[in-house]
């Protein structure tokens, strides 16, 4: 939705019906229909939450046919962290914004920085979590909790790798001075995007690693 | 700013020559344009459509009949309800979106014209897609709502669900593009004066089919990506040896399938809205119980979804409030009905073309209503369901419905779009054709199906009595396409004549009938203030009849530039799913390079210089 | 083309007469002997009432609601110079009648259907007769829990007892469907659905699958018997004689070993003498081209699983592969040897059978009646 943010519209011509920028509604309404989509996501994870029939397990050890042992799989303390950069990050970023509205540079470089740095660590977070439940055995077509929470977390983490990549693009034009606080808005859509992702994470958190 | 001074713009093209040929067409973001592209893409993939019909009425004609092989009728049947839904319905709607809203709400363009092409461009790569396994010998066979597990590997493992799947996947992403486009277009590109309560309905009713897009869509986005997972990566989402359960598509599916069926026909709503008030030359009577009633319709569109699943065994409770909820339905749809048969009530009815069609488009969906009401009824739906008493339902809904409310629309509005008029006698030839042989076609199909005939069969055994009524529906499907055949027809001839159709030939409510025909790029010279409904019927009455408006130079006015990177992204989304689906024989390197090239499209587009 | 339009309005009338004649002359429910409008069993009763009541009232709006349109298109057609009519923007009491009574009118459809619902939702608990119904690609299969049955494509039932289905699928989702006696449900993979009905009138009727479900979804029919008890029970002690181990048979090598059970088929009563070479024939085909492998010749007791239809009854059968054909010598020998071309994608092969082969096969199968 990167295009929406940078097509600017002949309304700016003549004030909107709204008075809002077009553009700010467009990312308003692209997050509604993105409602949807996590709502189906996790609709479909909660559905076959515990139909899995075979192991591992998120939250239960089990023991193969085989004699393997499996613990839960899930790693909670590491992922908490992982949330708290990310909720954190949505405070940055409102910095950066006001930063880029007040005109200071300084702030919205800085800032915007840092809710880079916290997006980038929840995707490697994410990546190595990957990795290792893999590792242990659990792959994508291992059985329907693999292959819920893959699909989850994974369309979860696209939209913050996608946000990152944004928020990237932003940080670049901001270091090049291109976005005064006349263009504030180009974050503003992206900062809406970014907190709209943190809100999903938070019900994604609870439902699948903290409620049995 | 990619904006571009008009006059500018005109000599700067004139000296390249790109204000027509193929190049301005790929590069327009004009609305009107994009309008365009997307009636002719729709319409050649109705007669597509039209075509997979007739060869299935040609195999049906006669008892174990074998003009088609089975599995070649799978393909036909599948692809036609598809096609007709996704890429001829659908966009047909779209082609009315793109062009009238901007017209009918006074505004310049659609809030993102770039995105816009984009739209168009994924569709029409999508229809494409969806189209390619006929080159392949492998067209989706698997029916258009696709039921698991059927289309697990195992039990369909060539590509033909791939490519719909993949084609479905590709269409929604361009739906969403428009849907958030419109929805923008309509909440705040407003002419000054035009509050919500004062829109043409056409516009209301669009307005709620882009809410209905923006919540359904994603629900089959996912549906369908469960499914590639399946197909693809050994998931068992819908695989019951897997432990996964079936059904959960079905829920998936129609909770998209059911709003998708108001996706379909509320546009036509909206342009029956239109077209009766302006031959009634009377006002559309009771315009917020029409607005309402449209909106509780969306709103219920999304709580009756299980009514298509009462043969799965839901249980009671599930049963009845499903029942319930379909039932409710009944009464906003029976307000628009009675709304319009008022609106005619006490008018002066001219019997132009667009009234014939919008007249049958209320008879024929009254007919597809009460059917409806019958099988909501989930005891006597478990033996109406799935035999042809339903495909008589639903096309008394999509065609006696959404294709009479199209085709009202198409006559109604094309003196607007081309600057011609169609001829009205061979109109009236093609609506008598398509009334007769419509119902001759869908009619006998109730009774078909209550005595036992079952849908999506390739033949049927001679003695269960289904010979003759099959026979006549054949017949009737023949004279159907006739009708459709004297329309091109009066197409062509119009296209033949000279473009003198005045500005208001209908003596028009809306804004669009008070420019030119067809109108100039840039719409109106000047925004268009707007005192009440019935925007231009309201300046009539005070300013008494207005003079043919003249075309203008324009001098002066912004207006988008053309851009040919909504198009190379759209490629770039093509080609994304092609890569998904050589997986198996160059890796993931084509997925690899559609990436690659979706985010070049998208960041030039995004950093395109100002005009 | 020429048609003036005064010319036009009668011309259509008199078609559309036509059409509505021949309509009404075709669709007398007893030409279709899978209608679903005359009900022989008390589900499909209930169904049919709900049709009957909800016709009614459909009929009542239709005529009433088109009639005010046609009446409105004749009364308020415009002439030229017609003045501008009333501008009427609406009338909110109208727009509440015409509300509240089409709520009115649902209300009366929704009291019987909710009370059905749960009537067609309480399964039988004691006292019916069990059947399990599988749905395979594209055929089905039946067995007889009762009396440790199977059997394929044609399902035999009492009349007067009810019969309670537990239905599976043993691939994708099939609909089993008795417009005659009850109606319709589908069936899934490690699912279990449910559907009773109690036959009241004897006689043979047709049925299908009504769920697609491949490439030969329009072949899988079946046929439903509703018999008298007393036939019924004659039936079943038929069928429970047609076991793997049978009596030793008159002639020598007849007794088949067959490959994939260690059963052996057990001949059918008395066949002369002449066609007693021709049976040992078949029956040795019947090995040796693998028929075996996915076809039982008994009825009882059969272990759940078999790839092919149950053939332990197949000559008493009124059709074959699934209501594809009528059971005829000619038809049965035709399908064996090119299953493929008749049936394409059914899941048994052309096994290169010889003609010759094919008939030995065919007379030694609808010798198993």
């Amino acid at each position: 939705m990167t295009a929406v943010a940078h097509d600017v519209p002949h309304g700016l011509e003549h004030a909107t019906s709204t008075g809002l920028d077009s553009r700010k509604v467009a990312i308003w309404t692209f997050i509604g229909s993105e409602c949807m989509f996590f709502a189906t996501l996790i609709s479909n994870y909660l559905v076959n939450k515990g139909r899995s029939l075979v192991g591992p397990f998120p939250h239960d050890p089990w023991t193969s046919p085989a004699g393997e042992h499996f613990k839960p799989i899930l790693e909670i303390p590491l992922v908490t962290l992982g949330t708290a950069l990310l909720l954190f990050s949505s405070l940055f970023v409102v910095l950066a914004l006001s930063g880029a509205q007040r005109g200071s540079r300084k702030a919205l470089v800085g800032w915007l920085g840092a809710t880079i740095l916290c997006g980038i660590f929840f995707v490697g977070m994410q990546v190595y979590e990957f990795t290792h439940f893999v590792h242990e055995g659990l792959k994508l077509s291992t059985n329907l909790f693999g292959a819920s929470f893959y699909t989850l977390t994974g369309f979860h983490g696209t939209h913050v790798t996608i946000g990152v990549i944004w928020l990237i693009t932003l940080w670049i034009l901001a270091l090049r001075g291109k976005i005064p606080p006349s263009k504030s808005l180009n974050l503003e859509m992206a900062a809406l995007y970014w907190h709209f992702v943190d809100v999903v994470w938070i019900i994604i958190f609870p439902v699948v690693y903290l409620i049995k | 700013m990619a904006t571009r001074v008009l006059d500018q713009h005109r000599a700067h093209a004139a000296a390249h020559g790109e204000t027509s040929g193929l190049w301005s067409w790929i590069t327009t973001v004009d609305h009107k344009r994009i309008g365009i592209l997307y009636g002719s893409t729709a319409f050649f993939f109705f007669l597509l459509g039209g075509v997979e019909a007739l060869l299935l009425r040609i195999q049906l004609g006669t008892p174990d009949n074998t003009f088609l092989s089975p599995e070649r009728y799978n393909q036909l049947f599948t692809m036609h309800g598809t096609t007709m839904i996704f890429l001829a319905i659908m966009p047909l709607s779209a082609m009315f979106f793109n062009y009238m809203i901007p017209l009918l709400i006074g505004a310049r363009d659609v809030a993102f014209p770039r995105l816009n092409a984009f739209s168009y461009w994924v569709f029409l790569l999508g229809g494409l897609f969806l189209n390619a396994g006929w080159f392949f010998g492998a067209a989706p066979d698997q029916g258009w709502f696709g039921y698991a597990n059927l289309t697990s590997r195992q039990f369909s493992p060539g590509p033909n669900v791939d490519f719909w799947m993949f084609g479905l996947q590709i269409l929604g992403i361009a739906s969403l593009a428009a849907a958030v486009n419109f929805f923008v277009t309509i909440i705040n590109l407003r002419a000054p004066g035009m509050t919500l309560m004062r829109m043409p309905m056409f516009v209301w009713m669009s307005f709620i089919t882009q809410v209905l897009l923006l919540l359904a869509f994603p629900v089959i986005t996912v549906a369908l990506i469960l499914l590639m997972f399946d197909r693809f990566f050994g998931t068992h989402f819908f695989v019951p040896s897997g432990g996964g359960d079936p059904i959960l598509w079905q829920h998936l599916f129609w909770i998209f399938g059911h709003p998708e069926v108001y996706i379909l026909i509320l546009p036509a709503f909206g342009i029956i809205s239109e077209v009766l008030p302006v031959f009634s030359r009377k006002p559309l009577f009771g315009y917020a119980a029409m607005v309402f009633s449209g909106v509780f319709i969306a709103f219920l569109g999304f709580g009756v979804w299980s009514h298509h699943m009462f043969s799965t065994a839901m249980g009671p409770i599930a049963d009845t409030f499903f029942a319930l909820s379909t039932m409710l339905i009944a009464v906003p749809t029976g307000v628009k009905i009675f709304n319009w048969i008022g609106t005619m009530w006490g008018g002066s009815l001219q019997f132009r073309t667009p009234m014939y069609f919008a007249v049958a488009f209320i008879a024929m969906f009254i007919i597809g209503g009460l059917s409806g009401v019958m099988h909501s009824s989930p005891p006597a739906d478990l033996q109406q369901t799935d035999t042809y008493f339903v495909v008589a339902h639903f096309h008394y809904v999509l065609f006696g419905g959404s294709i009479f409310g199209l085709t009202a629309g198409a006559y109604y509005w094309w003196p607007k779009m081309f600057g011609r008029m169609l001829d009205e006698r061979l109109g009236k030839i093609h609506f008598w054709l398509m009334l007769i042989g419509f119902n001759v076609t869908f009619f006998p199909m109730h009774w078909l199906g209550l005595n036992g005939m079952p849908r999506r069969v390739y033949t049927y055994p001679a003695g269960l009595g289904f010979e003759l009524l099959n026979q006549l529906e054949t017949v009737g499907s023949f004279l159907l396409a006739l009708g459709f055949l004297v329309l091109l027809i009066n197409m062509f001839q119009a296209w033949r004549r000279p473009r003198n159709a005045p500005a208001d030939p209908w003596n028009g409510a809306t804004l669009e009938w008070s420019i030119p025909s067809p109108p100039q790029e840039f719409n109106f010279p000047e925004t268009p203030e707007v005192h009440g409904r019935d925007a231009l019927w309201e300046m009539k009455r005070t300013r008494g009849p207005l003079p043919e408006p003249a075309r203008v130079s324009g001098a002066g006015i912004h207006l988008p530039n053309p851009s040919y990177w909504p198009a190379v992204a759209a490629l770039g989304v093509a080609a994304v799913f092609v890569g998904v689906m050589l997986l198996g024989h160059i890796g993931p390197w084509g997925i690899v390079a559609g990436v690659a090239l979706l985010f070049f499209g998208v960041y030039r587009w995004a950093f395109e210089p100002a005009g | 083309m020429a048609l003036r339009t005064a010319a036009r309005r009668p011309l259509c009338l008199v078609t559309a007469l036509c059409l509505l004649s021949l309509v009404l002359a075709g669709c007398s429910p007893e030409h279709y002997p899978q209608t679903t409008l005359l009900p022989r069993g008390d589900f499909a009763r209930i169904a049919d009432d709900l049709l009957d009541t909800t016709v009614r009232w459909a009929l009542l709006v239709f005529v009433l609601v088109e009639g005010v349109l046609v009446y409105a298109i004749f009364r308020f057609r415009g002439k030229p110079g017609d003045p501008e009519p009333h501008q009427s923007h609406g009338n909110t009491t109208v727009e509440i009648v015409w509300t509240v009574i089409p709520a009115l009118i649902l209300a009366a459809i929704a009291v019987p259907t909710v009370r059905a619902i749960f009537q067609t939702n309480s399964f039988p608990k004691q006292g019916a007769l069990t059947i399990q119904v599988v749905g395979h690609q594209w055929w089905w299969e039946f067995r007889y829990p009762e009396y440790s049955l199977t059997t394929a494509n044609e399902i035999h039932v009492p009349v007067g007892r009810t019969v309670a289905l537990r239905m599976g699928s043993n691939d994708v989702i099939h609909s089993f469907w008795v417009p005659q006696f009850a109606a319709k449900r589908d069936v899934f993979a490690n699912r279990e659905t449910r559907l009773w009905f109690k036959a009241e009138v004897e006689g043979e009727y047709p049925g299908q699958c009504a769920e697609f479900c491949g490439i030969q979804h329009g072949r899988m029919g079946y046929r439903i018997r509703a018999q008298k008890p007393a036939e019924f029970d004659a039936w079943v002690a038929h069928m429970q004689t047609l076991k793997p181990k049978g009596a030793p048979t008159a002639s020598a090598d007849s007794g088949v070993h067959t490959a994939s059970q260690g059963a052996t088929v057990q001949q059918p009563t008395s066949p002369q003498a002449s066609q007693g070479n021709q049976y040992a024939a078949g029956e040795k085909l019947f090995t040796a081209k693998g028929c075996v492998a996915c076809h039982a010749l008994y009825a009882v007791n059969v272990p759940k699983g078999m790839i092919g239809p149950n053939l332990a009854n197949v000559g008493a059968r009124s059709y074959i592969a699934a209501g594809t054909l009528k059971n005829t010598d000619e038809n049965l020998a035709h399908w064996i040897r090119d299953p493929q071309g008749i049936k394409k994608g059914v899941l048994m092969p052309n096994l290169g059978v010889s003609e010759p082969d094919s008939k030995t096969l065919a007379a030694f199968l609808r010798a198993h009646k």
